[in-house]
C-alpha cells in the first residue's frame, strides 16, 4: 500500500538524532509490547507479512508520528481483533470474554529454541528464474492497496540484477493469507541518478531485494 | 533509562503503559501467552543478544582471511558457527567496506535488522528520518554520524526489502596488527556494522 511506511526518499522528516548510550527499551511498556508481539507471533495465527501489513494499514500521518513500539502495539491489536482473539470492549473493560484457543501457545522453555530456529522464508525453487545477473530490469509501476515490498521510489525505475537469491515466500500474497506463492527474489542495483535524477548525491546507488513479479525486462 | 524520547508525550506514555498492562493481563488470562515466556524474550534481547555478537564475527574476519572469504560467500552458515542464528538472521549477507566502496544498511519499509548479530535496532534506525533519507542522501546521513567520504568512494545502500539481512564488514583500523581477536572485537561498533560508522581506533573505556 502507498502508506506512511513507504518512506524512502521522503523529505522534511528532520535529522537522524541518534541517542547516545541508548537502552534496548525505553520503559517497561516497550518491553512488554515487544515480547507480546513476538510471543503472539509464535502462535501461528498470522505470518510476518500479515503483521507488517497490520502495522502499516492506517492513516499515514499517524504512522509517521508514532514511535515504533506504538506502531507494533497498533499492529498487534489489529491482528488480535481481526482473528477474534480480542473482542470489542475487552481492552476497555479489562474483562476477558470467552474466545477460542490460539493455535499454539509456546512455553517459556521453548522460547530460545524457537528463536534459534527462526522462520526461513526460503522455499524449494520452482521453475527457472526469469532473470540472470547482469540483466537490465524495470520495476513495475503498480499501486496495490494491500501489502507489497516494492517501494514507491523504485517504481518505473531501471536497474541491473546483481544476484539471484532463490525462491522466497511472496509477501503480497502471504500478507492476504492467499498462500506463500514463492517467487524468485533478486538483488537489484539502481544508480542514484536513476532514482533521484539530478538531485542525487554523486557516486551512490541502492540495492534492493525484489521479487520476480515486481520486475519487467528493460 | 529515559522515558522522554522525542516521539513521546508524558500523558500518552502513561495511557499506553496502562493499555499494555491491560492487554497483557487479558492475553495471559486467555492462555495465549505465558508471562514467563515474555520475561525470557525480554531478557534475551536486553541482556544476551546484541552487537557484541556481530563484533566477534567481524574480528574473526579481520584476523582470518580464509574465514573472511567464506563469510562473504556464505554468511548465514559462517555466523551460525558462532551460535548466532535464527529469527531475523535466517538469510544473512555480509558486505565488505573498502577504500573504494562504502556499504550501509536501511529498511525503508519497516525496521528489518539482523537480530542475531546486532540485537534489536536503535530508535533512529526505525524512525522516519533515517528510513526516508538513507536511500536518497546517504552521504548527508553519514555526515550526521561523523563519517565523511570523498566523491571517489562509491556509496552502496542496501534497502532490506525482503528477508535477507545485511551486516557490514567495516575496514580494520590501521596500526592494529598487535591486537588479539578479542581486543579487535572491542573496536567494532554497532554503527560500523550498520555502515553508519567506521571501526573505532581505540577500545571504548
Amino acid at each position: 500500500m502507498n502508506g506512511g511506511q513507504d518512506l524512502g526518499g521522503k523529505h522534511g522528516l528532520g535529522p537522524i538524532n541518534p541517542e547516545a548510550n541508548e537502552p534496548v527499551f525505553h520503559g517497561e511498556w516497550e518491553e512488554r509490547v515487544f515480547a507480546l508481539t513476538v510471543a503472539m507471533g509464535f502462535c501461528g495465527e498470522w505470518n510476518i507479512d500479515a503483521a507488517r501489513f497490520a502495522r502499516e494499514n492506517r492513516d499515514p500521518a499517524d504512522y509517521i508520528k508514532a514511535s515504533y513500539y506504538h506502531v507494533w502495539l497498533y499492529g498487534l491489536l489489529a491482528l488480535l481483533r481481526e482473528r477474534e482473539l480480542l473482542l470489542d470492549g475487552e481492552l476497555e473493560s479489562g474483562v476477558a470474554q470467552e474466545t477460542r484457543p490460539a493455535k499454539n501457545q509456546p512455553k517459556a522453555e521453548e522460547v530460545l529454541s524457537k528463536l534459534k530456529l527462526g522462520g526461513s522464508c526460503l522455499r524449494e525453487t520452482s521453475g527457472v528464474p526469469e532473470f540472470s545477473v547482469g540483466d537490465k530490469i524495470t520495476a513495475k509501476n503498480i499501486s496495490p492497496k494491500t501489502h507489497t515490498r516494492l517501494p514507491a521510489y523504485t517504481r518505473g525505475k531501471t536497474g541491473i540484477v546483481s544476484a539471484v537469491n532463490g525462491c522466497f515466500v511472496f509477501p503480497d500474497s502471504n500478507a492476504q493469507f492467499y498462500g506463500e506463492d514463492p517467487k524468485y527474489c533478486y538483488s537489484v542495483r539502481f544508480e542514484g541518478n536513476e532514482l533521484w535524477g539530478p538531485d542525487a548525491e554523486p557516486n551512490s546507488c541502492v540495492y534492493l531485494d525484489m521479487w520476480e513479479p515486481y520486475l519487467d525486462r528493460a | 533509562m529515559s522515558h522522554d524520547h522525542s516521539h513521546e508525550e508524558g500523558s500518552a506514555l502513561s495511557d499506553t503503559a496502562l493499555r499494555v498492562k491491560a492487554l497483557e493481563s487479558l492475553l495471559v488470562e486467555k492462555g495465549y501467552v505465558d508471562p514467563a515466556a515474555l520475561d525470557q524474550l525480554i531478557d534475551i534481547y536486553e541482556n544476551k543478544v546484541g552487537p557484541r555478537n556481530g563484533a566477534a564475527v567481524i574480528a574473526r574476519a579481520w584476523v582470518d582471511p580464509e574465514f573472511k572469504v567464506r563469510l562473504l560467500e556464505d554468511a548465514t552458515n559462517c555466523i551460525k558457527e558462532f551460535g548466532f542464528e535464527g529469527r531475523q538472521g535466517e538469510h544473512m549477507e555480509v558486505k565488505e567496506n573498502t577504500p573504494q566502496i562504502h556499504n550501509m544498511v536501511v529498511c525503508t519499509l519497516c525496521s528489518c535488522y539482523p537480530w542475531p548479530v546486532l540485537g534489536l535496532p536503535p530508535v533512529w534506525y526505525k524512525a522516519a528520518p533515517y528510513r526516508s533519507r538513507a536511500v536518497s542522501e546517504p552521504r548527508a546521513v553519514l555526515g550526521e554520524f561523523g563519517v565523511k567520504l570523498g566523491d571517489d568512494v562509491e556509496v552502496r545502500v542496501w534497502d532490506s526489502t525482503a528477508e535477507l539481512r545485511y551486516l557490514i564488514l567495516p575496514m580494520r583500523p590501521e596500526n592494529t596488527e598487535d591486537l588479539s581477536e578479542e581486543e579487535l572485537a572491542l573496536l567494532v561498533s554497532r554503527d560500523s556494522m550498520i555502515g553508519t560508522g567506521i571501526a573505532l581506533t581505540e577500545a571504548p573505556s
